[in-house]
């Protein structure tokens, strides 16, 4: 095995798992180093140096592949970066405390700074501030005034960051080196899936609490706002790169042809559709060949606000034509599936997307369903996208829902389905805001509105204050006053919670205890209300 | 391949037709195993109700003691085949016993005042139902549902019906009947309400018949887990033991496929597949069966042929008369005819592969052949099976089962397994032998239109054998009068002269290697009489294993009645997902067959989907994952499969659509369950799985 791995990696690899494993022996000499505190010895650097060079001897032993991004064609190779940063930033964790470890020896091989001579290239391709960071002088006290681009433990708690430079140093020095051992452990992930399976099985859990075992966890301390756009409104300019096409997706029209499907159904079987990509599609030409004669129903399972409820009364009101309301859920079910028994030549197809979808997944949702899905004449197909998906269903569900699993891989993008997600990066909550904000408004008279813009305003206003916090009751109340929008204490109180009910406002206590007020929606968005409000 | 909409829906009659037949046998059979249990069951709550009354026996001493009545029914891990059970056990309580059943599921029943809720709609509910009376009690309110209210309901009720009336009259119902309460899966009950149910209810005891029924999947220990002493000393338990899984799968096995009246046959991998779907997952028989179903459904709707695949003869006959040419053509197509037509003369060929007609008869008689090929195979397998159950360390299986896959799988008397087991057999003592002789006639008689030969074969082996017994009975009284020597060792005792090494013998290995040993030397010797027949009858059986036990393989037109894909009933029966979206974002060469994501071990080509390249590099990280540096890495990525100069300035620059392309694929990503938001630290995500491809 080990012949095998030595032709797949190239020498810069080999150089960065030098650098990781040395690291990893780091770890184990931790207690000797900590006795010492921090003052590295001569004997120190010779145990390092022979753990170093056990370390080379181990290395091919190990087996570390270091995944390379191949490009479609031979002559652009390209090596991961993101493979460069992981290892710089262990790298660089690793020398950050003061003093640069040298080596005596057969040092030549061990590059004494994270950007190595060895490198190609496309190390120069880095973002500058990385190679910024090696032309810095070493000793540690200027670096957060200099660059953003050192790293920090991140804690549990929020706002922890505010540490002095002297802490920040000390913490940076007594982070277990954990989360370097990880990246380590992420580079042996990177054999291929044959070889993984030969890796002895505890190593991997070993690796697993490791790598949660401490609060801690060192990522560099960029931020998005350092791109020109920091939060992208959705564009729909995806469209015009076009996703992959999957010739295997085309299985389930060849199945939905031979009419296998319905074959099945009428049999009692559900269908379940699993597989990376978006199946809406799929799922809805199929239903436009199949079902449109049918009495159908389609639910979006990945809609945020999608109840169990909505699904039951769709089908009680909508497909069997039932007026009234129903007590419970439970109740519902009984009444449809009287009803089916009723009529044995009703059938009812319903087709969910998303049955995992996080307002689905719950235990109760999830039984009703499976409820349904037992009905003789209620015809169930399903996708589900998550992959932990199948765990919603215990054994006597599974057998309710009695699934037929249909594999189909499209590598479809879930442009719908991610829609309402609250996306990481996306500024989505925009738009919805601000309609929402004028919505709600419009509604309200004029010295309510009035009262929301003062404090739309006075936010604005403190928006580069980092220690703004939100305006405080008494203030706001006197501004009221001036502004005459207000006379009394208990008007305002009134006005706040009718706010609040509609979620405009936010309250906060203080640390002196007050209440403190702000509008819980980004500046952008407020600057737009506030145009608009002048437009009107 | 689906050809002619005719031929199809012929087939899906037939396969229609014949899955009923299988549902009504499995129903059957689930209630031919269920009877014992469910009389037992049945008697213990006649008994409870009538005790009190009648007789002043013991129970009445209980009863006054406010001791409920309980049954602990112990079904087994097997939850989704309980509900068949309960159902059944509902349906004969109310046929005999009483009309007051409420069956309770845990999940409705969250706290104790849905619990009683449950409790009076199922009781009070059902009666009104079957009274058609709706002004005699209305629908109970949340707030009256107490045990006081079915107290005054249950006297009105019973009040009513020992006045004189038309229903009453023609069953012999006990004026008082009980109610009879079912916990369905006691395990997951909430105690707190359990217990608290039990308390109240034992203060009902005196004007309520209450009988309770607990089902319970793990071990009756669960009840003293559940409650603690003093509710479970207000219980008075009775357990009830149910078959076993696998007892019930054996059954099931027994009558739906180890017989030749389905024509339809699973081969053996997809037996295997079946089997071990039951064994290491579920051990649901539901299950099982669901399985059995679809392979059912796919042989209709994928071989053509199956339309020959007929419960009745003249069926078969009539359908392959009526063959189309094109059906014809795909017989001529098979493996299994075409190796047959090779084996004829060349006449014979040609005239197979010209003349319809004479297809037609061949296939006829190919088809009886295939039906008498069953009806042999299966006396002869239990025959085999019979015989060596019981050898030791069981060289052939100990479940009828697994012989049945060897079986299929190939010829058997070529495995090493088989041979032992013949040499264990030519060495067994006479006692044994003589049991299972019993046995063998009997498993070919069963088989009604068994060839009378083997039956005869069989009957004059066990006369024989019998007189032999007695000689050697007289024999042995005679020669060993001691007791020490054992019956196992007698008969080759009684043939050879006594061996020394006998005495002496320690474990069965021991006593093996010298029974060998015996063996050598003896060959030279005489066989006596026994041995004579022993040894014509283990040949007589070894030819019969050799003629019948064949692989269905090797009869032609196999393909009619055995469904081979195993894969894809193992796909659509146990399927991995996770294993699926694993797969498709760390090589999505496997899925999307193009040629410029094909790379070495391990990599991930620039040109996959974004989504796997973001998948790929978020594998690189550790807990948390900073957004910026890997939408800068992901970037880079793209730059180079975009054929950029590495040297130019735009180079790894995130321009507007890579930023879009990279928050798509991120928002995917969450959306699979791989990363979350995180409020850690600024800008980051945390990785939610462990571990990579």
């Amino acid at each position: 095995m080990s012949v095998l791995e030595v032709k797949f990696v190239g020498d810069e690899e080999v150089l960065e798992h030098i650098v990781d494993i040395k690291e990893g022996m780091e770890t184990i000499q931790r207690p000797t180093k900590l006795d010492e505190d921090g003052d590295d010895s001569e004997e120190d650097e010779v145990l390092n140096e022979q753990k170093y060079v056990q370390a080379l001897g181990t290395e091919s032993a190990i087996g570390v592949c270091v995944g390379v991004f191949v490009g479609g064609r031979a002559s652009d190779v390209c090596v991961c970066v993101c493979v460069c940063v992981c290892v710089c930033v262990a790298s660089e964790l690793a020398r950050t405390p003061g003093k640069s470890v040298t080596f005596s020896g057969p040092s030549d091989t061990e590059p004494s700074t994270p950007v190595r001579s060895g490198r190609s290239e496309f190390r120069t391709l880095l973002s500058n501030c990385r190679l910024h960071q090696t032309k810095r002088p070493s000793p540690a006290p200027s670096m957060r005034s200099d660059s953003d681009s050192e790293l920090s433990p991140s804690d549990s708690e929020e706002g922890e960051g505010e540490k002095s430079e002297e802490e920040e140093k000390e913490t940076v020095k007594q982070t277990p080196r954990t989360p370097s051992k990880a990246k380590q452990s992420a580079a042996l992930y990177k054999t291929p899936a044959k070889k993984t399976r030969t890796l002895p099985e505890p190593s991997l859990i070993e690796e697993y609490f490791e790598a949660h075992s401490s609060t801690k966890v060192v990522t560099s301390d960029r931020t998005l706002q350092r791109l020109q756009t920091p939060k992208l409104d959705r564009t729909p300019k995806l469209n015009e790169f076009p996703p992959h096409v999957c010739s295997a997706c085309n299985v389930l029209r060849v199945v939905c042809d031979t009419g296998a499907y319905l074959t099945g159904r009428r049999l009692g079987f559900s269908v379940v559709v699993y597989g990376l990509g978006s199946k809406k599609a799929l799922l809805e030409d199929f239903r436009l060949s199949q079902l449109s004669q049918e009495l159908h129903l389609v639910v979006n399972g990945f809609f945020p606000s999608i109840t169990l409820k909505s699904i039951l009364n769709a089908v009680t009101s909508e497909a069997l034509d039932h007026q009234g309301t129903f007590r419970n859920p439970s109740d519902q079910i009984d009444y449809i599936s009287q009803t089916l028994k009723d009529s044995p030549d009703l059938h009812i197809y319903l087709l969910i997307h998303n049955i995992d979808g996080s307002m689905l997944r719950g235990e109760k949702t999830q039984s009703a369903l499976g409820h349904l899905a037992s009905l003789p004449n209620m015809h169930l197909v399903a996708s589900i996208d998550h992959i932990n998906a199948p765990l919603v269903w215990d054994q006597c569900k599974q057998s309710q829902f009695n699934w037929l699993w249909w594999e189909c891989v499209t590598y479809q993008r879930y442009v719908e389905e991610t829609s309402y997600e609250n996306s990481l990066l996306v500024q989505q909550t925009g738009a919805l805001a601000l309609s929402s904000l004028t919505h709600v408004l419009r509604s309200l008279t004029s010295n309510a509105r009035g009262i929301f813009k003062l404090l739309v305003e006075f936010q604005l206003e403190n928006r580069d204050n980092p220690s703004y916090i939100g305006l405080s009751f008494q203030d706001f109340y006197q501004r009221c006053r001036e502004a005459f929008l207000v006379n009394s204490d208990l008007t305002l109180r009134t006005q706040l919670t009718e706010f609040r009910d509609h979620k405009l406002i936010r309250t906060r206590k203080g640390a002196d205890g007050v209440e403190y007020l702000n509008v819980p929606v980004d500046t952008s968005t407020l600057l737009d209300f506030l145009e608009k409000e002048e437009g009107d | 391949g689906c050809d002619g909409g005719e031929d199809s829906s012929l087939r899906y009659t037939l396969c229609k037709k014949l899955w009923d037949t299988i549902k009504e046998e499995t129903e059957s059979l689930q209630d031919e195993l269920n009877r014992q249990i469910l009389e037992g069951l049945l008697h213990f709550i006649k008994r409870c109700c009538s005790g009190p009354r009648h007789t002043a026996g013991p129970w009445e001493a209980r009863m006054r003691a406010s001791e409920i009545p309980t049954a602990a029914l112990v079904l087994g891990v097997n939850v989704p085949d309980h509900d068949m059970t309960f159902q059944s056990l509902c349906e004969l309580l109310q046929q005999s016993v009483t009309p007051h059943v409420a069956c309770l599921q845990a999940k409705e029943c969250g706290a104790l005042k849905s619990l009683m809720r449950k409790v009076l709609e199922r009781l009070v509910g059902s009666a009104a139902e079957d009274e058609e009376e709706g002004d005699t009690h209305p629908h109970p309110k949340g707030a009256h549902c107490t045990l006081a209210t079915l107290c005054e309901w249950y006297e009105t009720k019973s009040k009513k019906s020992s006045t004189p009336g038309k229903k009453r009259s023609s069953e012999e119902e006990p004026a008082r009947p009980p109610i009879v309460i079912i916990f369905k899966d006691l395990e997951a009950f909430n105690p707190r309400v359990l217990q608290d149910f039990i308390l109240i209810c034992s203060r009902y005891v005196e004007q309520l018949p209450l009988i309770l029924v607990f089902g319970i999947a793990t071990s009756p220990s669960t009840i003293q887990q559940v409650l603690p002493h003093s509710v479970s000393s207000l219980l008075c338990i009775e357990l009830f033991q149910s078959l076993s899984c696998t007892q019930h799968l054996s059954t099931v096995m027994d009558k739906l496929i180890l017989t030749h009246y389905f024509p339809f046959k699973p081969n053996a991998k997809v037996l295997q597949v079946l089997v071990s779907i039951f064994l290491y997952h579920d051990f649901s028989v539901r299950n099982f069966i669901k399985g059995l179903k679809l392979a059912l459904l796919e042989h209709y709707l994928n071989q053509p042929l199956s339309v020959l695949c007929c419960e009745k003869k003249e069926e078969v006959e009539l359908n392959t008369t009526q063959l189309s040419h094109r059906g014809l053509e795909s017989v001529r197509q098979l493996a299994s005819f075409r190796r047959y037509v090779e084996q004829q003369q060349p006449q014979e060929q040609v005239a197979l592969l010209t003349s319809d007609q004479h297809m037609k008869e061949t296939c006829k008689k190919l088809l009886k052949d295939l039906y008498k090929y069953h009806k042999n195979y299966y006396p002869v397998l239990r025959c085999l099976h019979a015989l060596t159950c019981s050898l030791p360390r069981v060289p052939l299986g100990k479940q009828i089962r697994e012989l049945h896959i060897t079986c299929l799988e190939g010829n058997v008397w070529e495995r090493e397994e088989y041979r032992s087991a013949m040499q264990l057999l030519s060495r067994h003592y006479l006692s044994k032998l003589m049991h299972i002789k019993i046995l063998c006639p009997h498993q070919v008689a069963n088989n009604d239109s068994f060839t009378f030969i083997y039956y005869h074969y069989f009957l004059n082996v066990y006369k024989k054998l019998t007189l032999i017994k007695n000689i050697f009975d007289n024999e042995r009284c005679s020669c060993f009068v001691s007791p020490e020597a054992k019956p196992e060792t007698a008969a080759n005792e009684g043939m050879t002269s006594p061996a020394k090494s006998m005495e002496k013998k320690t474990d069965l290995f021991q006593l093996q290697k010298t029974l060998l040993e015996m063996k050598e030397t003896r060959r030279t010797k005489k066989l006596s009489g026994f041995e004579i027949l022993r040894n014509e009858a283990l040949d007589f059986i070894d030819a019969l294993v050799r003629s019948h036990l064949v692989p269905p393989e090797t009869q032609p037109l196999h393909e009619v009645c055995y469904y081979s894909s195993s894969a894809l009933l193992r796909r659509h029966l146990n399927a991995t997902p996770r294993t699926s979206i694993q797969t498709a974002l760390s090589s999505p060469y496997h899925y999307l067959q193009n040629d410029a994501l094909l790379t070495e071990d391990g990599g991930v080509s620039n040109a996959a989907p974004d989504l796997c390249i973001v998948h790929k590099l978020h594998l690189e990280c550790g807990r948390l994952i900073n957004l910026y540096d890997w939408l800068e890495a992901y970037a880079t990525v793209v730059s180079a499969a975009e054929g950029k100069d590495p040297e130019s300035e735009e180079y790894g620059k995130v321009d507007e659509l890579k930023h879009a392309r990279f928050i798509q694929a991120v928002s995917e990503l969450q959306f699979l369950g791989f990363i979350k938001s995180t409020k850690q630290k600024t800008d980051h995500v945390a990785r939610l799985t462990w571990g990579g491809c």
